[in-house]
């Protein structure tokens, strides 16, 4: 049985990227939990407000400009949403960072079979949306 | 209840979600829905869009350790991704064709016969199926550090068309229903593709995320994913995927495979009740 594990420093890359995504969007979720509460003290002491807070029909931002856009002012609700999307966003780099490192060994058919891969991700985005 | 004492009850039970979905290649899902829904009584809408999230965060969490010590096997991922991304596309395309409730009882008995078929338990060596070209080809095979065993462990799978095929299902699965279906993932590459236990939950893990950041997209479009309700699950599920990603090694195969069977049934039953009461 032949064994081969991929050269160290591809697993370092790839280990890499998911950590700084990991890290940097905790950091933001985070950030924005503790100026919700900063922003809203009674979130420390009161019921009412955790109804408002989690019922569907409430405006939290759900555009990526939105999201931007206020989380520019800071508020913390659009700080989490930032963070979220960035959670979101790191498998999808994680992707298409192993298209450049195949790309870098010369493993063609790699290459290939994760640039099919990406493409599909994105297509999926696609029929999503248009579904 | 307070705002505080609502993130903090969901912290921690996301801590252990988290914990046990790496651990095991799951995104959570099973844990984070119904206490969300049953417990706190947060709209079901909500409670999905915080799930997917919870999937990605499993994954993620866990998966820069599982890289490192060659748990997860990259090419192996990489592979069996064909199948999962065209399968949602499939079933995001096909979706509203097929009503929830069947799928649910579909996906509950798959589920139960996979944890059937895992049940009896190791293949002794003279019942593997024959080496595959196509794996050798694809180079499919690694090895790992065993930390509960003290010694390197060299593998190849088996039967990579019929891996993909079943791959293909389960995204299918992942695009109708919205959920990582890791449950799916790892009878898959267990069962035909004979790899170890901790590759293929480790492998799963590192999977879902793909999977689950393709349908998340299109939840924060649709204004699922409330960010009060979900940074508690996202924080609590990293951490608790770190710390699961640091077990996985010591503990034994068998105390993962017995562990995942007795999840396996538990999301099986769910999800049949999900289907048969709505």
């Amino acid at each position: 049985m032949t064994v081969e594990n991929e050269p160290k420093w591809v697993d370092v890359a790839i280990a890499r990227l998911l950590r700084g995504g990991v890290l940097l969007s905790t950091f933001i979720v985070a950030a924005g939990v503790v100026l919700t509460f900063v922003h809203h003290p009674s979130y420390v002491r009161s019921a009412v407000a955790l109804r408002q807070l989690t019922e569907p029909e409430q405006a939290f931002p759900h555009t990526v400009r939105g999201v931007v856009g206020d989380a520019r002012h800071a508020r913390g609700q659009a700080l989490i949403t930032l963070g979220l999307l960035l959670l979101i966003a790191t498998p999808v780099a994680r992707v298409a960072l192993s298209i450049g490192i195949f790309a870098v060994e010369r493993d063609r058919l790699y290459t290939a079979i994760t640039i099919l891969v990406l493409t599909l991700l994105l297509l999926s985005f696609v029929v999503g949306a248009a579904g | 209840m307070t705002p505080l004492v609502f993130f903090a009850i969901v912290a921690l039970i996301s801590f252990g979600a988290g914990f046990l979905g790496s651990l095991l290649g799951l995104g959570g899902g099973m844990i984070v829905v119904p206490a969300l829904t049953l417990l706190l009584h947060i709209d079901i809408r909500l409670a999905i869009g915080a799930s997917i999230i919870s999937v990605i965060a499993t994954s993620s969490g866990a998966a820069a350790a599982y890289v490192r010590d060659h748990l997860a096997n990259i090419r192996v991922a990489m592979f069996l991704e064909i199948g999962t991304t065209a399968g949602a596309i499939t079933g995001a395309w096909i979706a509203g064709l097929l009503h929830p409730r069947w799928l649910f009882v579909l996906f509950g008995s798959i589920l139960g016969y996979s944890a059937l078929a895992m049940l009896r338990g190791k293949r002794r060596p003279q019942e593997r199926h024959a080496q595959s070209p196509l794996a050798h080809q694809l180079r499919l095979g690694g090895s790992y550090f065993d930390d509960a065993r003290g010694e390197e462990v060299a593998y190849e799978p088996t039967r990579p068309l019929f891996g993909l095929a079943l791959m293909y299902v389960a995204g299918i699965v992942s695009g109708l229903l919205g959920i990582g279906s890791g449950a799916l993932k790892v009878p898959a590459m267990d069962l035909a593709m004979e790899l170890p236990i901790k590759v293929s939950t480790a492998t799963s893990n590192f999977m879902i995320g793909v999977t689950a950041a393709a349908s998340a997209g299109l939840y924060f479009a649709r204004g699922q994913i409330d960010p009060f309700v979900t940074a508690p699950v996202a924080l609590g599920v990293l951490a608790g995927a770190f710390a699961g990603s640091k077990t996985l090694g010591r503990i034994s195969s068998r105390a993962v495979r017995t562990t995942f069977v007795v999840v396996l049934i538990l999301v099986s039953v769910q999800m049949l009740v999900r289907g048969v009461w709505g």
